[in-house]
């Protein structure tokens, strides 16, 4: 299992454990772990990234949670199986087009990256109370 | 595991003469976590770590470590039986080798770890015939650390372990500690001035400034739970203070004001838009910006 696909940044401000969710979520995705594949065990992976092992079972424990990996007792943890990731991989896929063209849009006014940043995160938290579910 | 504290203080107060040190200092390290020790020179934190392994005692308060009141005799040695601590002057006997340090530290402690001593020496490269008063800086601090970690501890305090280290070596510092997080289940409580040290490896965070716990808790929570709102108007900014929960501070230039926010910032923006704010943004903050806007800057 190639460890280099996850590199949580630890100065963005954002908490390590969504980013390695989201860097597991996104190999999923792309195909870079497929179903049933194994991620490396807690112990391996702090010890390779130089992280918090406790941050690493919290994105674990989080990504079980949310049907994305198994955690086999004693065997360590998989990319599930089920149909969810085959869900979130379309709506995902959807999303990133969608995504792009707003971005693009955005581009072509002259709005800077770092401003599109902010006006994106300024409108997912202006927009969660009505807006149904995150994550 | 993240229920039972490791190291606890209530309302630790010390003085030095007419200096006080701690004014009420209130600490909670969970077990297994790895805790960031983070504040300016003088806020108090050698002061704390002195007084967690009994080389001080408290003014007034409560400290425990492992549930043992830390500023009794009897609590205190079975403290230090069970915690390694390296100091800020990784203190070592000069005139010995690195062979000998290391032989006569482990005559002292029945727990001694035969198999992280081999370990270490090979990892850390050190040279075994050396005397102790050659080593470089970075050496000093591998065998001091050497020492504490093969006395297998269920607590490691370091006070500033990568102060003067090269980047490389103190990679190889907090690589070994997150090795003996992960394999040995430790508690490790660290001081530093490195935040991004603190940002790396570290799950919990405490921020002490001026003898007071200015910031505590889980650094994801604290990385989730701030967040700078900059609010432009279209006129002067007003000068009224929000009154939402958890704006720590605010900042007026101009038409702009800059609020910290640490709890979550739906209100900040509706207060915000009431005010007249004609654009509000949104960002995360570092922990280091979190750092340099709560800790006192003056004098």
């Amino acid at each position: 299992m190639n460890v280099t696909l996850f590199k949580p940044n630890t100065n963005s401000g954002v908490p390590i454990y969504l980013q390695l969710m989201e860097q597991v979520k996104h190999s999923v995705e792309t195909g870079a772990l497929r179903a049933g594949e194994q991620l490396p065990g807690i112990r391996p992976l702090a010890e390779d990234l130089v992280m918090n092992p406790n941050t690493v079972a919290k994105a674990y424990r989080e990504l079980e949670h949310e049907g994305v990996i198994e955690l086999r007792h004693g065997a360590g943890a998989f990319v599930a199986a089920t149909a969810h990731a085959k869900n979130t991989t379309e709506k995902m896929k959807a999303g990133q087009a969608l995504m792009s063209g707003v971005v693009a849009k955005l581009r072509s006014r002259d709005v800077s990256d770092e401003e599109i940043r902010r006006l994106f995160e300024a409108a997912v938290v202006s927009g969660t109370r009505s807006g149904g579910h995150r994550g | 595991m993240a229920d039972t504290t490791v190291i606890e203080t209530v309302d630790l107060h010390k003085s030095y003469g007419s200096v006080e040190a701690l004014r009420g200092l209130n600490l909670q390290v969970p077990q297994g976590s790895i805790c960031g020790f983070l504040g300016r020179n003088g806020a108090g934190k050698t002061t704390t770590i002195k007084i967690l392994l009994g080389m001080a005692r408290p003014s007034s308060g409560r400290v425990r470590v492992f549930g043992l009141a830390a500023d009794t005799k009897e609590s205190s040695v079975e403290i230090r039986r069970r915690t390694g601590f390296v100091s800020d002057e990784k203190s070592l006997y000069d005139f010995m080798t690195v062979a000998e340090m290391v032989r006569f530290t482990a005559s002292f402690f029945p727990t001694w770890r035969a198999d992280l001593q081999q370990r270490y020496l090979a990892k850390f490269d050190l040279p075994g015939e050396r005397d102790v008063k050659d080593l470089s800086r970075g050496m000093r601090t591998k065998l001091a650390l050497l020492l504490a970690l093969c006395r297998s501890p269920e607590l490691l305090i370091l006070d500033e372990p990568t102060s003067g280290l090269d980047p490389a070596m103190a990679e190889e510092v907090l690589k070994a500690l997150i090795a003996h997080s992960a394999g040995e289940g430790a508690s490790i409580f660290f001081s530093s001035h490195q935040i991004a040290d603190v940002d790396q490896i570290a799950d919990h965070v405490a921020i002490i400034d001026r003898g007071r716990m200015v910031v505590a808790g889980g650094l994801d929570d604290v990385r989730e739970g701030y967040r700078r709102v900059q609010c432009v108007f279209d006129g002067e900014a007003p000068p009224a203070a929000l009154r939402s929960p958890g704006v720590v501070r605010v900042e007026r230039r101009g038409r702009a004001l800059s609020v910290l926010s640490n709890a979550g910032v739906d209100n900040v923006v509706s207060e915000a838009k009431a005010m007249g704010a004609v654009s509000v943004d949104v960002t995360s903050v570092t922990l280091k910006e979190i750092f340099l806007e709560i800790v006192t800057v003056e004098d």
